[in-house]
């Protein structure tokens, strides 16, 4: 071969899904170019699969690897062997016939576009499952069909019935994705990795290891859904809403035989036990005979068809389940043989609804006069459904019988498996008869929207095709699917293939008698039907998508409630609940946590402690009581603030200290501002009940966070401390650890806070934009606000005190490296003597007198941070990595400087510029705000 | 002195959730200042509470055990400037709230 035949396999789905927008994108150019688009791409992956075949047929596995999380078992790998050849040919081969008829089907109105390119994906995610190594992989696939599907089923969005019935399929078989996904990853922890080639070799590891049975019904539940089994069958049905090219595509050849393949995929990994028996043929049985009595009852051609599938389908999944090398042979067979006929037969449906204008078989009749030609080729297909001669469904219905007459276990009731077979096979022959007689013959069409004749000549091409298929594989099986057979079945076995022969006559026996029963028998039960109908008809309606729906509502009924009771639009009520979470949770980690005992205190409390710890009770309590009096409450709450900063003075902390009280001074004025602004009105007083919600929470909170406190300061202290205080002047430079952590040790973490400050001022500025307020023009008593200039003796001294407290604030932030101090303390000092100039002079004399162009400082701060810590990069150094040296300038003498300076520099001028914006912005809304009285 | 220290954090935690369960603006203001307060404390408690050995290295002590320690100082202090940067954002939808909706109800959704 001259090209790489893995390079080839991974073209496949690569073309696939590299391709599957070109729709999209060519659609501008009319229907017909997204059409050629699509059908091309189809093509391609078509054409590359028959380069691959020859060796594939030959018994040859190819696989492709590609490393992509190895740490979780999740590689892109390929496999391309023949049970994946014989599904890959389905989808390309029966895709491209779609498009041609999807072409000719959709309303000339309709662009296309999007209707080929989700056809593209869905057709890409398929031969993603069945070309898969890897079964996460497959398992992403298979949840992209699933989404696919979505799309498509829900074509016509502008329907209801449309929009709920794709609800209903991507609910059910995205359930049960959810299920294969945990199915299949206990089949990874058991056998150790996800790609077939280990799975598919640990089958009797797999069969003895205690989660086999969890792990073979989760994945038969992924299975059964997909592939509509019963009892999850009833999404099928409703996908009917589907435009028919989809249903022809993916409710008969493709989507719903996913879940058949992976019955046949993980077959030598899960089958041949009894669970896997009584489950899969079980289902299998139910769902055949369940389904094919229901589509005898169906009025609308598209919900016979449907009905009909899953009954075949379940037919399939009965052979897997019977689990002798043959019946698995018998199911593969009847894959090919129903995506064929069914295809054809759904094609022909959209045909007639195309020309009719109905699909209602109570309306639709004789069209055997107006369109003989698609008539004929319905016939047939029909003929191929229900199992007649010549037809390829007859094959793989005598196989089935043939499985069924010579299954080895069932001894005593050897009779009841052929007898079972035999019905189903009449109920087929049953359906198909009617779908044959009611449409085609039975006199005259009754009230149609339209006058039916032949379709155009090449939306009919497909069908001819595929209904010569029909008679080609059922005439010569041996010579048209036996090599593809052969190959599929070895790769489903995974062992030696069983002899046996594709044939149309093997003389007169038991599964030829059956099938005489069965088309005898069939024709009876249509002919008896009026009292069928008729019993029918009075039979208690119950159905599961009536149980399906009933759980959906009462689902989104008891969500809403749960959203309505949690998500009220209250912030008090989330608060609340958020507090009532904390304690909760910190209980019960406490509680539960190491039961050692609460050790008091080392040290013993002196008076001074005793002293501020009492100032600060009054402050808080008398805070939360009288908050009322807002003003107090701020006076008390900056009590509370200043021992807060002694307690940080006492105990080693002078950078705190320093903090805080510069803090403390920008978050009074703030207060203060804000205040003014505030509506003097009381608020009214809580319900008793509320109160004590508030004040429990606040008691447990509290109460909590203070015995835990107490617990961790008894506790042993592990640090990591010795490791900066031995590095701080060797690694930093500096001798105030604190500082140098700031800068240097932590100043990524340092550059992000700066960060969130510099968003701080940037959201505040836009809060305050424009904003408008009513400024009382009096006190909550009556009297009126000042409105005198400034007093000239305060603005006077504050003026020349600028200079002076800049200076300090210089001294602060060079000295910080070493001393208490630095860009922090430094810049919120600056700002306080410059917001000092407005409390002095007025907004009107300040205002330009200052920098206004808060984004640019901001970006400088933040610009200055992360520069010298890019910096670094150009000396070949992680980011912000830091340098120092020793300057010697006059006056000053020895000055340290370290690199970690200009990042200081840049946390200095984001901290001012944050201060700044938000007390100016405030101050500024003073020269905006209407007064009260004027209104 | 470390008794003390869990009673003023558990009372400034009692007062500031309380104050911010409170339905006006301001109150929750307040709260949110107190609780800033009592988270800061425990932080910087975590260190231990050791009087006359703040992290400053001096030249010619040898012995790393006479410093505290200074990674929950480092915490804390950017905890306090970032504080601010919360009251003061609290601040400002406080106000804004008040022009958009009339009220410093904090559910002005709710108010009929």
């Amino acid at each position: 071969m001259l090209v790489n035949s893995s390079l080839l396999l991974a073209a496949i789905p690569a073309t696939a899904f590299a391709a599957f927008p070109l729709p999209l994108l060519l659609q501008r150019y009319g229907r017909a170019s997204a059409a050629l688009a699509a059908a091309a791409v189809m093509a391609t992956c078509l054409a590359l699969l028959l380069l691959l075949a020859p060796a594939t047929l030959a018994g040859s596995t190819e696989l492709v690897q590609l490393a992509w999380l190895p740490d979780y078992g999740l590689d892109l790998s390929l496999r391309l062997d023949g049970l994946g050849l014989l599904f890959s040919l389905l989808i390309c081969g029966i895709g491209l016939l779609v498009v041609l008829y999807a072409a000719y089907y959709l309303p000339a109105s309709d662009r296309l576009g999007r209707f080929y390119a989700t056809l593209l994906l869905f057709m890409a995610a398929m031969l993603g499952i069945v070309l898969s190594e890897n079964l996460l992989m497959l398992l992403v696939f298979w949840e992209i069909t699933s989404l696919s599907s979505f799309l498509l089923v829900a074509y016509h969005s502008d329907k209801y019935e449309s929009r709920s019935a794709a609800r209903m399929a991507l609910a059910v078989t995205g359930g049960g994705g959810f299920a294969l996904l945990a199915g299949i990853l206990l089949l990874g922890h058991i056998a150790g990795s996800y790609e077939l080639s280990v799975i598919l070799a640990a089958g009797d590891r797999i069969h003895a290891h205690a989660l086999y049975a969890p792990t073979l019904i989760l994945i038969l539940l992924g299975a059964f859904t997909k592939s509509a089994q019963f009892p999850f069958h009833f999404w099928l049905p409703t996908a009917m809403t589907a435009p028919t090219p989809v249903s022809a595509y993916l409710h008969s050849a493709t989507m719903v035989k996913a879940g058949i393949f992976l019955l046949a995929r993980l077959y030598p990994a899960l089958g041949s036990s009894d669970l896997w028996f009584w489950l899969v043929g079980g289902t299998g049985a139910v769902t055949l005979i369940y389904a094919a009595a229901m589509a005898l009852f169906r009025h609308d051609i598209k919900g016979l068809l449907a009905y009909s599938t899953i009954s075949q389908l379940g037919l399939i999944t009965l052979l897997f389940g019977l689990d002798t090398p043959l019946s698995v042979v018998a199911g593969l067979f009847h894959v090919i043989n129903h995506a064929i006929f069914k295809a054809s037969l759904f094609m022909a449906a959209g045909v007639i609804d195309h020309e009719c204008g109905t699909r209602d078989m109570r309306r639709v009749n004789g069209m055997f006069r107006y369109m003989p030609i698609t008539a004929t080729l319905a016939i047939i297909a029909a003929g191929s459904m229900a199992g007649v001669p010549l037809l390829n469904g007859f094959l793989s219905k005598e196989m089935f019988f043939a499985e069924t007459v010579s299954y080895p276990q069932f001894e005593p009731l050897g009779w009841a498996l052929p007898l079972f077979a035999t019905i189903a096979g009449m109920l087929a022959v049953a359906y198909s008869s009617r779908f044959v007689h009611d449409v085609f013959f039975n006199g005259e069409p009754i009230d149609l929207p339209r006058q039916p004749h032949e379709p155009p000549r090449w939306m009919r091409a497909p069908i001819e095709l595929l209904v010569l298929l029909c008679l080609l594989v059922g005439i010569f099986p041996g010579w048209t699917v036996g090599p593809l057979l052969d190959a599929a079945a070895a790769a489903t076995l995974q062992d030696t293939i069983p002899s046996f022969r594709l044939a149309l006559w093997h003389g007169f026996n038991q599964p030829l008698l059956m099938s005489t029963l069965a088309l005898a028998g069939g024709v009876l039960i249509y002919v008896l039907r009026a009292p069928l109908f008729a019993w029918q008809e009075q039979l208690p309606r119950m159905h599961p998508r009536t149980a399906f729906e009933r759980f959906h509502r009462h689902l989104a009924s008891s969500a809403r409630r749960l959203v309505a009771m949690l998500d009220n639009g209250s912030l008090q009520r989330y608060n609340a609940l958020l507090f009532s979470f904390v304690v909760l949770l910190a209980g019960w980690a406490f509680l539960s946590g190491p039961t050692a005992g609460i050790r008091l205190p080392g040290q013993a409390a002196d008076a001074a402690g005793v002293a501020a710890l009492i100032a600060l009770l009054i402050g808080a309590v008398g805070a939360t009581l009288l908050y009322r009096e807002r003003l107090l409450a701020v006076i008390l709450v900056s009590v509370v603030g200043l021992v807060v900063a002694l307690t940080f003075i006492r105990f080693s902390a002078p950078d705190l200290a320093l903090t805080q009280l510069a803090v403390e001074t920008g978050t009074i004025i703030l207060m203060l501002l804000v205040l003014y602004y505030l509506p003097p009105r009381q608020a009214a007083k809580s319900s008793a009940q509320r109160l004590a919600r508030d004040l429990l929470l606040a008691a447990f909170a509290g109460a909590g966070l203070g015995l835990i406190t107490l617990r961790m300061l008894a506790a042993p202290l592990e640090t990591i401390a010795g490791f900066y205080l031995e590095q701080s002047i060797p690694g930093g430079g500096g001798a105030n650890v604190v500082n140098v952590i700031l800068v240097d040790f932590r100043g990524f973490d340092t550059l992000g806070e700066i960060t969130v400050l510099a968003m701080v001022a940037l959201a505040s500025h836009a809060l305050l934009d424009r904003l408008v307020l009513f400024a009382p023009g009096q006190d909550a008593d009556g009297r009126r606000w000042a409105g005198e200039a400034h007093p000239l003796f305060l603005s006077m001294l504050i003026r020349p005190l600028l200079p002076l407290a800049l200076t300090v604030s210089v001294y602060i932030f060079l000295r910080g490296h070493n001393e208490p101090g630095g860009g922090f303390v430094a810049g919120l000092i600056t700002s306080v003597a410059l917001v000092m100039q407005y409390l002095g002079n007025g907004i009107a004399f300040a205002q330009p007198r200052l920098p206004r162009q808060p984004a640019r400082l901001l970006a400088l701060g933040l610009l200055l941070a992360a520069g010298i810590g890019v910096a670094s990069w150009f000396f070949a150094r992680p980011f912000l990595t830091s340098a120092h040296g020793h300057v010697q300038l006059p006056l000053l003498g020895d000055i340290e400087l370290a690199s970690a300076m200009v990042f200081d520099l840049g946390v200095y001028v984001v901290v001012v510029t944050v201060v700044l914006t938000v007390l100016s912005g405030l101050g500024e809304l003073s020269l905006r705000a209407r007064y009260r009285s004027e209104t | 002195m470390d008794a003390l220290l869990a009673i003023a954090v558990g009372v400034l935690t009692a007062c500031g959730v309380f104050l911010i369960l409170r339905a006006r603006t301001f109150p929750v203001l307040l709260g949110l200042t107190l609780l800033s307060y009592a988270v800061n404390l425990f932080l910087f408690a975590s260190g231990r509470l050791r009087v006359d050995a703040p992290p400053l290295i001096r030249a010619g002590a040898s012995a790393l055990t006479n410093y505290t320690d200074p990674l929950p100082q480092a915490l804390v202090l950017t905890a306090i400037v970032i504080g601010f940067g919360m009251t003061a954002y609290l601040a400002m939808l406080a106000l804004r709230s008040l022009s958009e909706s009339g009220s410093d109800h904090v559910d002005t959704d709710q108010q009929p």
